[in-house]
Protein backbone atom coordinates (compact mmCIF):
# COMPACT_ATOMS: atom_id res chain seq x y z
CA UNK A 1 0.00 0.00 0.00
CA UNK A 2 1.96 2.88 -1.13
CA UNK A 3 -0.20 5.77 -2.24
CA UNK A 4 -0.73 9.62 -1.82
CA UNK A 5 2.16 9.67 0.27
CA UNK A 6 2.78 12.71 2.80
CA UNK A 7 5.07 14.37 5.30
CA UNK A 8 4.53 13.46 8.71
CA UNK A 9 5.35 16.56 9.75
CA UNK A 10 3.19 18.52 7.18
CA UNK A 11 0.27 16.71 8.04
CA UNK A 12 0.66 17.90 11.80
CA UNK A 13 1.53 21.34 11.05
CA UNK A 14 -1.48 21.35 9.25
CA UNK A 15 -3.32 19.63 11.97
CA UNK A 16 -1.94 22.32 14.54
CA UNK A 17 -2.99 24.99 12.52
CA UNK A 18 -6.28 23.95 12.28
CA UNK A 19 -6.55 23.33 15.74
CA UNK A 20 -5.00 27.02 17.11
CA UNK A 21 -7.75 28.46 15.30
CA UNK A 22 -10.85 26.50 17.56
CA UNK A 23 -8.32 26.35 20.48
CA UNK A 24 -7.09 29.56 22.17
CA UNK A 25 -5.09 27.71 24.81
CA UNK A 26 -2.50 26.29 22.01
CA UNK A 27 0.96 27.51 21.66
CA UNK A 28 3.75 26.22 19.33
CA UNK A 29 6.84 27.11 20.52
CA UNK A 30 9.81 26.13 17.90
CA UNK A 31 14.00 26.25 18.32
CA UNK A 32 14.14 28.00 14.90
CA UNK A 33 13.09 24.84 13.44
CA UNK A 34 10.43 25.30 10.46
CA UNK A 35 8.40 24.40 7.67
CA UNK A 36 6.52 25.66 4.44
CA UNK A 37 2.84 24.91 6.72
CA UNK A 38 4.86 26.31 9.39
CA UNK A 39 4.10 29.65 7.72
CA UNK A 40 0.46 29.47 8.12
CA UNK A 41 1.00 29.12 12.16
CA UNK A 42 3.51 31.86 12.40
CA UNK A 43 1.27 34.25 9.98
CA UNK A 44 -2.04 33.80 11.65
CA UNK A 45 -1.10 33.14 15.60
CA UNK A 46 2.01 35.30 16.18
CA UNK A 47 1.06 35.65 19.91
CA UNK A 48 0.70 31.84 19.83
CA UNK A 49 3.82 31.43 17.76
CA UNK A 50 7.41 31.59 19.39
CA UNK A 51 11.07 30.69 18.19
CA UNK A 52 13.26 30.59 21.29
CA UNK A 53 16.05 30.93 19.05
CA UNK A 54 18.45 27.65 18.70
CA UNK A 55 18.31 27.10 22.42
CA UNK A 56 16.49 23.99 23.51
CA UNK A 57 17.06 24.46 26.98
CA UNK A 58 14.90 27.34 27.01
CA UNK A 59 12.42 25.57 24.53
CA UNK A 60 11.85 23.49 27.12
CA UNK A 61 11.87 26.02 29.81
CA UNK A 62 9.69 28.23 28.63
CA UNK A 63 7.26 25.27 27.47
CA UNK A 64 7.46 24.47 30.62
CA UNK A 65 6.11 27.58 32.16
CA UNK A 66 3.30 27.86 29.47
CA UNK A 67 2.05 24.41 30.45
CA UNK A 68 1.23 24.91 33.89
CA UNK A 69 -0.21 27.93 33.12
CA UNK A 70 -2.70 26.08 31.11
CA UNK A 71 -1.55 26.11 27.82
CA UNK A 72 -1.58 23.18 25.29
CA UNK A 73 2.21 23.38 24.08
CA UNK A 74 4.21 21.94 21.07
CA UNK A 75 7.80 22.47 20.76
CA UNK A 76 9.36 21.89 17.80
CA UNK A 77 12.94 21.06 17.11
CA UNK A 78 15.11 18.64 14.90
CA UNK A 79 14.86 14.73 17.02
CA UNK A 80 18.54 14.35 18.63
CA UNK A 81 17.96 18.06 19.48
CA UNK A 82 14.57 18.51 20.89
CA UNK A 83 15.81 14.96 23.45
CA UNK A 84 19.28 15.05 23.73
CA UNK A 85 20.02 19.11 24.06
CA UNK A 86 18.11 19.69 26.91
CA UNK A 87 17.36 16.04 28.47
CA UNK A 88 18.02 17.32 32.06
CA UNK A 89 15.24 20.32 31.28
CA UNK A 90 12.79 17.70 29.95
CA UNK A 91 13.42 15.53 33.31
CA UNK A 92 13.18 18.60 35.73
CA UNK A 93 10.28 20.51 34.33
CA UNK A 94 8.18 18.42 32.43
CA UNK A 95 8.63 14.68 34.02
CA UNK A 96 9.16 15.73 37.35
CA UNK A 97 7.22 18.31 37.70
CA UNK A 98 4.26 16.80 36.23
CA UNK A 99 3.88 14.63 39.16
CA UNK A 100 2.38 17.82 40.92
CA UNK A 101 1.87 20.24 38.06
CA UNK A 102 -0.69 18.85 35.51
CA UNK A 103 0.60 19.63 32.25
CA UNK A 104 0.05 19.17 28.32
CA UNK A 105 3.58 19.12 26.54
CA UNK A 106 4.07 17.23 23.10
CA UNK A 107 7.94 17.49 21.88
CA UNK A 108 7.68 16.97 18.00
CA UNK A 109 11.21 15.97 16.85
CA UNK A 110 11.70 15.76 13.20
CA UNK A 111 14.41 13.67 11.74
CA UNK A 112 13.73 9.59 13.11
CA UNK A 113 16.37 7.59 12.30
CA UNK A 114 18.58 8.13 9.56
CA UNK A 115 15.82 10.29 7.98
CA UNK A 116 18.65 13.46 7.64
CA UNK A 117 20.34 11.35 5.00
CA UNK A 118 23.50 13.27 4.01
CA UNK A 119 23.26 15.69 7.40
CA UNK A 120 25.27 12.98 9.25
CA UNK A 121 25.46 11.25 12.97
CA UNK A 122 24.55 14.93 14.54
CA UNK A 123 21.69 15.25 12.64
CA UNK A 124 20.56 11.58 12.43
CA UNK A 125 18.72 9.84 15.56
CA UNK A 126 19.16 6.38 16.90
CA UNK A 127 19.03 6.61 20.85
CA UNK A 128 15.70 8.82 21.34
CA UNK A 129 13.67 5.67 21.83
CA UNK A 130 16.02 4.52 24.99
CA UNK A 131 16.22 7.74 26.61
CA UNK A 132 12.99 9.08 26.06
CA UNK A 133 11.50 6.11 27.32
CA UNK A 134 13.15 6.03 30.59
CA UNK A 135 11.68 9.03 31.78
CA UNK A 136 8.18 8.37 33.55
CA UNK A 137 5.17 10.52 32.62
CA UNK A 138 6.52 10.34 28.96
CA UNK A 139 4.70 8.20 26.06
CA UNK A 140 6.96 7.78 23.34
CA UNK A 141 4.99 7.83 20.02
CA UNK A 142 6.93 6.52 16.99
CA UNK A 143 4.47 6.70 13.46
CA UNK A 144 5.01 4.81 10.26
CA UNK A 145 2.97 7.46 8.09
CA UNK A 146 1.50 10.71 8.04
CA UNK A 147 -2.25 8.54 8.97
CA UNK A 148 -0.82 7.34 11.97
CA UNK A 149 0.78 10.78 12.86
CA UNK A 150 -3.17 12.54 12.16
CA UNK A 151 -4.90 10.33 14.38
CA UNK A 152 -1.67 10.79 17.19
CA UNK A 153 -2.15 14.48 16.85
CA UNK A 154 -5.57 14.12 18.00
CA UNK A 155 -4.61 12.06 21.39
CA UNK A 156 -2.00 15.04 21.92
CA UNK A 157 -4.83 17.75 22.47
CA UNK A 158 -7.12 15.85 23.77
CA UNK A 159 -6.05 15.41 27.17
CA UNK A 160 -3.36 16.38 29.37
CA UNK A 161 0.58 14.65 29.31
CA UNK A 162 3.47 14.46 28.10
CA UNK A 163 4.69 13.06 24.65
CA UNK A 164 7.84 13.09 22.28
CA UNK A 165 6.62 12.75 18.88
CA UNK A 166 9.15 11.20 16.55
CA UNK A 167 8.61 12.18 12.98
CA UNK A 168 10.89 11.16 9.65
CA UNK A 169 11.52 13.97 8.38
CA UNK A 170 11.14 11.69 4.71
CA UNK A 171 7.93 11.42 3.31
CA UNK A 172 6.65 7.72 3.70
CA UNK A 173 4.42 5.55 1.74
CA UNK A 174 1.03 5.10 3.54
CA UNK A 175 0.10 2.46 5.78
CA UNK A 176 -3.21 3.20 6.89
CA UNK A 177 -5.34 4.21 3.44
CA UNK A 178 -7.95 1.29 3.86
CA UNK A 179 -8.15 0.74 7.31
CA UNK A 180 -7.57 3.49 10.48
CA UNK A 181 -4.79 2.01 12.85
CA UNK A 182 -5.44 1.13 16.46
CA UNK A 183 -4.47 3.77 18.24
CA UNK A 184 -6.10 3.10 21.50
CA UNK A 185 -4.03 -0.11 21.36
CA UNK A 186 -0.20 1.70 20.37
CA UNK A 187 -0.05 -1.04 17.68
CA UNK A 188 -1.33 -2.46 14.85
CA UNK A 189 -1.49 -6.07 13.39
CA UNK A 190 -1.02 -6.44 9.58
CA UNK A 191 0.07 -9.60 8.64
CA UNK A 192 -0.68 -12.45 10.77
CA UNK A 193 1.29 -16.42 11.36
CA UNK A 194 1.96 -18.84 13.53
CA UNK A 195 5.61 -18.93 13.85
CA UNK A 196 7.94 -15.72 13.35
CA UNK A 197 6.56 -12.00 14.16
CA UNK A 198 8.29 -8.67 13.01
CA UNK A 199 7.20 -5.80 15.14
CA UNK A 200 8.77 -3.03 13.75
CA UNK A 201 8.51 0.84 14.32
CA UNK A 202 8.59 4.13 12.31
CA UNK A 203 10.29 3.43 9.04
CA UNK A 204 11.82 0.13 9.79
CA UNK A 205 7.23 -0.92 9.67
CA UNK A 206 8.27 -0.12 5.61
CA UNK A 207 11.49 -2.36 5.74
CA UNK A 208 9.07 -4.90 7.90
CA UNK A 209 6.54 -4.96 4.68
CA UNK A 210 9.88 -5.78 2.39
CA UNK A 211 11.02 -8.56 4.55
CA UNK A 212 7.60 -9.72 4.67
CA UNK A 213 7.03 -10.11 1.12
CA UNK A 214 10.58 -11.27 0.58
CA UNK A 215 10.11 -14.41 2.77
CA UNK A 216 6.53 -14.82 1.60
CA UNK A 217 7.71 -15.38 -1.78
CA UNK A 218 9.42 -18.25 -0.18
CA UNK A 219 6.77 -19.66 0.75
CA UNK A 220 7.61 -18.84 4.54
CA UNK A 221 4.53 -16.70 6.56
CA UNK A 222 5.66 -13.83 9.17
CA UNK A 223 3.50 -11.49 10.99
CA UNK A 224 4.09 -8.03 10.86
CA UNK A 225 3.04 -5.41 13.74
CA UNK A 226 3.65 -1.83 13.61
CA UNK A 227 4.26 -0.67 17.34
CA UNK A 228 3.89 3.31 17.59
CA UNK A 229 3.42 3.98 20.88
CA UNK A 230 6.32 2.50 22.52
CA UNK A 231 5.33 3.50 26.29
CA UNK A 232 1.95 2.95 26.47
CA UNK A 233 0.25 0.11 24.61
CA UNK A 234 -2.20 -2.37 25.55
CA UNK A 235 0.31 -5.02 27.21
CA UNK A 236 -2.77 -7.50 27.16
CA UNK A 237 -3.69 -7.51 23.77
CA UNK A 238 -0.35 -7.55 22.54
CA UNK A 239 0.28 -10.60 25.32
CA UNK A 240 -2.41 -12.31 23.35
CA UNK A 241 -1.66 -11.42 20.11
CA UNK A 242 2.23 -12.53 20.66
CA UNK A 243 1.33 -16.03 22.49
CA UNK A 244 0.22 -17.47 19.17
CA UNK A 245 3.99 -17.25 18.02
CA UNK A 246 7.08 -18.64 18.44
CA UNK A 247 9.96 -15.74 17.92
CA UNK A 248 9.62 -12.35 17.36
CA UNK A 249 12.03 -10.06 15.53
CA UNK A 250 12.40 -6.18 16.37
CA UNK A 251 13.41 -4.10 13.99
CA UNK A 252 14.01 0.05 14.63
CA UNK A 253 16.02 2.44 13.49
CA UNK A 254 18.07 2.77 16.41
CA UNK A 255 21.35 1.26 18.25
CA UNK A 256 20.85 -2.83 18.63
CA UNK A 257 20.72 -3.65 22.28
CA UNK A 258 21.07 -0.28 24.14
CA UNK A 259 17.41 0.20 25.44
CA UNK A 260 15.50 0.64 22.51
CA UNK A 261 12.37 -1.10 20.88
CA UNK A 262 14.40 -4.42 21.77
CA UNK A 263 15.01 -3.81 24.83
CA UNK A 264 11.64 -2.93 25.58
CA UNK A 265 9.85 -5.71 24.08
CA UNK A 266 12.47 -8.16 25.41
CA UNK A 267 11.70 -7.13 28.83
CA UNK A 268 8.02 -7.03 28.11
CA UNK A 269 7.95 -10.65 26.81
CA UNK A 270 10.24 -11.58 30.32
CA UNK A 271 7.52 -9.70 32.62
CA UNK A 272 4.45 -10.98 30.48
CA UNK A 273 5.87 -14.74 30.97
CA UNK A 274 5.98 -15.19 27.35
CA UNK A 275 7.82 -18.10 25.95
CA UNK A 276 9.53 -16.51 22.72
CA UNK A 277 12.95 -16.34 20.81
CA UNK A 278 14.29 -13.41 19.63
CA UNK A 279 15.98 -11.59 17.27
CA UNK A 280 17.40 -8.13 17.36
CA UNK A 281 17.16 -5.79 13.90
CA UNK A 282 19.06 -2.24 14.52
CA UNK A 283 21.98 -0.48 14.30
CA UNK A 284 25.08 -1.90 15.07
CA UNK A 285 26.42 0.36 17.98
CA UNK A 286 28.92 2.72 16.53
CA UNK A 287 28.91 5.87 14.82
CA UNK A 288 29.47 6.50 11.00
CA UNK A 289 30.76 9.36 8.84
CA UNK A 290 29.85 7.89 5.65
CA UNK A 291 27.65 8.60 2.85
CA UNK A 292 24.81 7.29 0.76
CA UNK A 293 21.27 6.63 0.38
CA UNK A 294 19.53 5.90 3.51
CA UNK A 295 19.08 2.68 2.11
CA UNK A 296 22.55 2.08 1.16
CA UNK A 297 23.31 3.41 4.88
CA UNK A 298 21.18 0.97 6.39
CA UNK A 299 22.60 -2.14 4.59
CA UNK A 300 26.12 -0.68 6.43
CA UNK A 301 24.42 -0.72 9.77
CA UNK A 302 22.70 -3.94 9.64
CA UNK A 303 19.07 -2.51 9.34
CA UNK A 304 18.86 -2.74 5.14
CA UNK A 305 16.15 -5.33 3.64
CA UNK A 306 19.32 -7.72 2.61
CA UNK A 307 21.08 -7.02 5.80
CA UNK A 308 18.47 -8.31 7.90
CA UNK A 309 17.00 -10.51 5.90
CA UNK A 310 20.49 -12.12 6.44
CA UNK A 311 19.98 -12.87 10.17
CA UNK A 312 15.91 -13.20 9.86
CA UNK A 313 16.33 -16.20 7.26
CA UNK A 314 18.66 -18.52 9.10
CA UNK A 315 16.66 -17.34 12.50
CA UNK A 316 13.55 -18.04 11.05
CA UNK A 317 14.40 -21.76 9.75
CA UNK A 318 16.07 -22.62 13.08
CA UNK A 319 12.28 -21.40 14.82
CA UNK A 320 10.81 -23.89 12.09
CA UNK A 321 12.67 -26.39 12.32
CA UNK A 322 11.83 -26.35 16.22
CA UNK A 323 7.99 -26.03 15.63
CA UNK A 324 8.41 -28.96 13.81
CA UNK A 325 10.31 -31.08 16.04
CA UNK B 1 -9.19 34.50 48.54
CA UNK B 2 -5.91 36.15 48.23
CA UNK B 3 -4.33 37.55 51.51
CA UNK B 4 -2.64 40.76 51.24
CA UNK B 5 0.47 40.85 52.73
CA UNK B 6 0.83 42.80 55.93
CA UNK B 7 2.07 46.18 55.64
CA UNK B 8 3.10 47.33 58.88
CA UNK B 9 4.98 44.01 60.20
CA UNK B 10 8.44 44.63 61.67
CA UNK B 11 10.80 43.53 58.98
CA UNK B 12 13.60 43.52 60.75
CA UNK B 13 11.95 41.48 63.36
CA UNK B 14 10.58 39.18 61.42
CA UNK B 15 13.89 38.60 59.18
CA UNK B 16 15.49 37.80 62.84
CA UNK B 17 12.66 35.22 63.63
CA UNK B 18 13.43 33.48 60.19
CA UNK B 19 17.36 33.39 60.93
CA UNK B 20 16.51 31.92 63.94
CA UNK B 21 14.08 29.17 63.02
CA UNK B 22 16.61 28.44 59.84
CA UNK B 23 19.36 27.58 62.43
CA UNK B 24 17.04 25.70 64.65
CA UNK B 25 15.83 23.62 61.63
CA UNK B 26 19.60 22.96 60.94
CA UNK B 27 20.71 22.01 64.69
CA UNK B 28 17.96 19.33 64.19
CA UNK B 29 18.83 18.71 60.40
CA UNK B 30 22.24 18.50 59.77
CA UNK B 31 22.07 17.13 56.30
CA UNK B 32 20.24 21.01 55.26
CA UNK B 33 22.59 23.37 53.78
CA UNK B 34 22.27 26.48 55.78
CA UNK B 35 25.33 28.98 54.78
CA UNK B 36 23.18 29.68 51.34
CA UNK B 37 20.08 29.77 52.90
CA UNK B 38 21.22 32.24 55.91
CA UNK B 39 22.18 34.96 52.99
CA UNK B 40 18.91 35.21 51.36
CA UNK B 41 16.86 35.41 54.56
CA UNK B 42 15.92 39.45 54.24
CA UNK B 43 15.25 38.80 50.24
CA UNK B 44 12.07 36.43 50.89
CA UNK B 45 11.17 38.58 54.29
CA UNK B 46 10.50 41.78 51.92
CA UNK B 47 8.75 39.76 49.12
CA UNK B 48 6.30 37.38 51.78
CA UNK B 49 6.14 40.44 54.64
CA UNK B 50 6.71 43.32 52.71
CA UNK B 51 3.56 43.84 50.37
CA UNK B 52 5.21 42.41 47.26
CA UNK B 53 4.15 39.43 46.41
CA UNK B 54 0.26 38.03 46.15
CA UNK B 55 -0.18 35.29 47.71
CA UNK B 56 -3.16 33.13 49.35
CA UNK B 57 -1.66 30.32 51.96
CA UNK B 58 -4.68 28.54 51.39
CA UNK B 59 -5.01 27.89 48.14
CA UNK B 60 -1.31 28.17 46.92
CA UNK B 61 -2.13 28.08 43.33
CA UNK B 62 -4.69 30.83 43.14
CA UNK B 63 -4.76 32.14 39.76
CA UNK B 64 -4.55 35.40 41.28
CA UNK B 65 -1.53 34.89 42.81
CA UNK B 66 2.12 36.32 41.97
CA UNK B 67 4.31 33.59 40.92
CA UNK B 68 7.50 33.59 43.49
CA UNK B 69 10.24 30.78 41.96
CA UNK B 70 12.53 29.89 44.07
CA UNK B 71 15.51 28.25 41.46
CA UNK B 72 18.16 27.92 44.54
CA UNK B 73 16.74 24.89 45.89
CA UNK B 74 19.09 23.82 49.24
CA UNK B 75 19.79 27.54 49.40
CA UNK B 76 16.04 28.31 50.69
CA UNK B 77 15.36 25.96 53.47
CA UNK B 78 14.58 29.46 55.70
CA UNK B 79 11.27 29.63 53.41
CA UNK B 80 10.13 26.88 55.77
CA UNK B 81 9.52 28.92 58.75
CA UNK B 82 7.95 31.43 56.33
CA UNK B 83 5.62 29.48 54.24
CA UNK B 84 4.97 27.68 57.82
CA UNK B 85 4.48 30.74 59.28
CA UNK B 86 2.08 32.41 56.74
CA UNK B 87 -0.17 28.93 57.07
CA UNK B 88 0.88 27.58 54.51
CA UNK B 89 1.36 24.43 56.29
CA UNK B 90 1.11 23.77 60.30
CA UNK B 91 4.21 25.32 62.21
CA UNK B 92 5.01 21.64 63.63
CA UNK B 93 5.87 20.56 60.47
CA UNK B 94 9.28 22.50 61.19
CA UNK B 95 10.27 19.39 63.59
CA UNK B 96 9.89 16.66 60.69
CA UNK B 97 12.68 18.26 58.03
CA UNK B 98 14.34 15.75 56.70
CA UNK B 99 12.23 13.27 58.83
CA UNK B 100 10.80 9.75 57.76
CA UNK B 101 6.86 10.37 57.16
CA UNK B 102 7.51 14.52 56.74
CA UNK B 103 7.55 16.74 53.08
CA UNK B 104 10.40 19.54 54.05
CA UNK B 105 13.49 18.12 53.03
CA UNK B 106 17.08 19.17 52.15
CA UNK B 107 15.76 20.06 48.91
CA UNK B 108 12.65 21.25 48.82
CA UNK B 109 10.23 19.44 46.29
CA UNK B 110 7.28 21.14 44.39
CA UNK B 111 4.86 18.79 46.91
CA UNK B 112 5.38 21.57 49.51
CA UNK B 113 2.88 24.41 49.38
CA UNK B 114 4.06 27.67 48.20
CA UNK B 115 6.79 25.79 46.17
CA UNK B 116 6.07 26.54 42.39
CA UNK B 117 8.06 24.27 40.45
CA UNK B 118 11.44 22.14 40.73
CA UNK B 119 14.83 23.61 42.24
CA UNK B 120 16.88 21.33 43.42
CA UNK B 121 18.66 20.90 40.10
CA UNK B 122 20.49 24.48 39.87
CA UNK B 123 19.43 26.70 36.62
CA UNK B 124 15.46 25.69 35.61
CA UNK B 125 14.25 28.52 37.48
CA UNK B 126 14.52 31.23 35.64
CA UNK B 127 14.19 29.77 32.45
CA UNK B 128 10.67 28.08 33.58
CA UNK B 129 9.15 31.51 35.00
CA UNK B 130 10.07 32.86 32.20
CA UNK B 131 7.65 30.95 30.62
CA UNK B 132 5.22 31.75 32.93
CA UNK B 133 5.65 35.11 32.27
CA UNK B 134 4.94 34.53 28.67
CA UNK B 135 1.90 32.80 30.20
CA UNK B 136 0.68 35.62 31.82
CA UNK B 137 0.93 38.39 29.36
CA UNK B 138 -0.97 36.36 26.87
CA UNK B 139 -3.14 35.78 29.00
CA UNK B 140 -3.26 39.64 30.04
CA UNK B 141 -3.23 38.86 33.39
CA UNK B 142 -1.67 41.78 36.21
CA UNK B 143 0.50 39.51 38.48
CA UNK B 144 4.15 39.47 38.57
CA UNK B 145 6.39 36.80 38.18
CA UNK B 146 9.33 36.54 41.33
CA UNK B 147 12.60 34.52 40.64
CA UNK B 148 15.24 34.00 43.22
CA UNK B 149 18.52 32.69 41.99
CA UNK B 150 21.92 32.23 43.95
CA UNK B 151 24.67 33.97 41.25
CA UNK B 152 27.04 30.66 41.14
CA UNK B 153 23.93 29.00 39.45
CA UNK B 154 24.21 31.84 36.89
CA UNK B 155 27.09 29.76 35.40
CA UNK B 156 24.31 27.63 34.17
CA UNK B 157 24.36 29.03 30.55
CA UNK B 158 20.20 28.16 30.23
CA UNK B 159 19.62 30.86 32.45
CA UNK B 160 21.05 33.39 29.64
CA UNK B 161 18.96 31.43 26.99
CA UNK B 162 16.01 33.12 29.20
CA UNK B 163 17.28 36.26 29.78
CA UNK B 164 17.90 36.75 26.04
CA UNK B 165 14.02 35.43 25.44
CA UNK B 166 12.66 37.94 28.10
CA UNK B 167 14.27 41.01 26.87
CA UNK B 168 13.69 40.09 23.46
CA UNK B 169 9.49 39.49 24.82
CA UNK B 170 9.79 42.61 26.61
CA UNK B 171 8.72 40.68 30.17
CA UNK B 172 8.48 43.55 32.01
CA UNK B 173 6.44 41.03 34.68
CA UNK B 174 9.50 39.32 35.16
CA UNK B 175 11.50 39.80 38.23
CA UNK B 176 14.79 38.10 38.99
CA UNK B 177 16.43 38.49 42.28
CA UNK B 178 19.89 37.60 42.18
CA UNK B 179 21.26 36.13 46.13
CA UNK B 180 24.31 37.70 45.03
CA UNK B 181 26.49 35.82 47.75
CA UNK B 182 29.41 35.47 45.66
CA UNK B 183 30.45 32.38 46.89
CA UNK B 184 29.61 28.61 44.77
CA UNK B 185 30.29 25.53 46.97
CA UNK B 186 33.93 25.16 46.31
CA UNK B 187 35.12 28.91 46.20
CA UNK B 188 34.59 32.97 45.71
CA UNK B 189 32.71 32.78 42.37
CA UNK B 190 35.50 35.65 41.21
CA UNK B 191 37.96 32.12 41.68
CA UNK B 192 35.53 29.90 39.48
CA UNK B 193 34.40 32.08 36.95
CA UNK B 194 33.95 35.69 37.80
CA UNK B 195 30.46 37.53 38.06
CA UNK B 196 31.68 40.79 39.29
CA UNK B 197 30.24 42.66 36.76
CA UNK B 198 26.58 40.90 36.67
CA UNK B 199 24.94 44.33 36.30
CA UNK B 200 26.52 45.44 33.20
CA UNK B 201 25.62 42.37 31.92
CA UNK B 202 21.95 41.98 32.59
CA UNK B 203 21.81 45.59 31.46
CA UNK B 204 23.79 44.83 28.41
CA UNK B 205 21.24 42.02 27.89
CA UNK B 206 18.04 44.60 27.78
CA UNK B 207 17.45 44.11 31.19
CA UNK B 208 16.63 47.32 34.16
CA UNK B 209 18.91 46.21 36.30
CA UNK B 210 19.87 47.48 40.54
CA UNK B 211 22.12 46.75 43.14
CA UNK B 212 21.14 46.60 46.70
CA UNK B 213 22.49 45.50 50.01
CA UNK B 214 20.49 42.12 50.28
CA UNK B 215 20.84 42.25 54.03
CA UNK B 216 18.66 45.75 54.44
CA UNK B 217 15.63 44.35 54.40
CA UNK B 218 13.59 47.80 53.98
CA UNK B 219 16.11 48.90 51.57
CA UNK B 220 15.11 45.21 49.55
CA UNK B 221 11.42 45.95 49.86
CA UNK B 222 11.79 49.57 48.64
CA UNK B 223 13.10 48.33 45.37
CA UNK B 224 11.07 45.25 45.00
CA UNK B 225 7.86 46.84 45.20
CA UNK B 226 8.86 49.74 42.82
CA UNK B 227 10.54 47.35 40.05
CA UNK B 228 7.29 45.00 40.51
CA UNK B 229 5.48 48.60 39.60
CA UNK B 230 7.74 49.35 36.99
CA UNK B 231 5.71 48.87 33.74
CA UNK B 232 8.52 49.78 30.92
CA UNK B 233 8.52 46.79 28.87
CA UNK B 234 11.86 45.37 30.77
CA UNK B 235 12.22 42.67 32.95
CA UNK B 236 13.92 43.58 35.88
CA UNK B 237 16.88 42.30 37.88
CA UNK B 238 17.49 43.32 41.41
CA UNK B 239 21.45 42.23 42.15
CA UNK B 240 21.19 41.71 46.01
CA UNK B 241 24.45 42.11 47.73
CA UNK B 242 24.76 39.24 50.29
CA UNK B 243 26.84 37.23 52.46
CA UNK B 244 26.77 33.79 52.69
CA UNK B 245 26.23 32.07 56.14
CA UNK B 246 25.14 35.48 57.10
CA UNK B 247 25.53 36.52 61.15
CA UNK B 248 27.08 33.20 61.85
CA UNK B 249 30.61 33.54 63.08
CA UNK B 250 33.31 31.15 60.73
CA UNK B 251 30.72 30.55 58.26
CA UNK B 252 29.77 34.13 57.32
CA UNK B 253 31.46 34.64 53.89
CA UNK B 254 34.20 31.67 54.07
CA UNK B 255 34.95 30.31 50.65
CA UNK B 256 33.73 26.62 51.87
CA UNK B 257 30.62 27.47 53.62
CA UNK B 258 28.06 25.99 51.51
CA UNK B 259 29.63 22.49 52.51
CA UNK B 260 30.28 23.87 56.15
CA UNK B 261 28.32 22.77 59.10
CA UNK B 262 28.03 25.12 62.34
CA UNK B 263 29.12 23.58 65.27
CA UNK B 264 25.85 22.38 67.48
CA UNK B 265 27.22 24.15 70.38
CA UNK B 266 27.58 27.60 68.36
CA UNK B 267 24.12 27.46 67.15
CA UNK B 268 23.24 27.10 70.65
CA UNK B 269 24.87 29.98 71.80
CA UNK B 270 23.64 32.14 68.82
CA UNK B 271 20.25 31.32 69.55
CA UNK B 272 20.54 32.28 73.14
CA UNK B 273 22.24 35.48 72.42
CA UNK B 274 19.74 36.72 69.86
Amino acid sequence: MSIKPLPMRDVFLEKIWREMSVDSLIFFVSADFGSPVLDKIREDFPDRFINVGIAEQNLINISAGLAIEGYKVFAYAIAPFITMRCFEQIRVSLALLSEVRPMNVNLIGVGAGYSYVVSGPTHQCYEDITIMRALPNFQVLSPADHITTSFLFNSCVAANGLRYLRLDAQVQPAVYLLKPPVISDGFHVHNKSNSVCLIATGFMVHTAFKIEKEMSSNGIKLGVIDIFNITNFSKKNLKKILSQYSAIVTLEEGFRGRGGLDSMLFEFISESKLDLKTLSIGVDPGYSFELGSRDELHEKVGIGVQSSLKKIQPFVQTVMNKIKE
Amino acid sequence: MIIEPKHKINLKQKAAWIWRETLSIHRRAPETRVASSLSVIEIFTALYYGGVLKFNAKNPLDESRDRCIISKGHGSICMYPILADLGFFPLEELNNVCKSGGFLGGIPDPVIPGYETVNGSLGHGLGVATGIALALKTKKSDNSVFVVTGDGELHEGANWEAIMFASHHKLDNLNLIVDNNSISMLDYTDNIVSHSNLVERLTSFGWECVEVNGHDVAAVQSILLEKKNTKDKKPKAIIAKTLKGHGVPGLENASLSHIMNPKPELIDSLLEDK
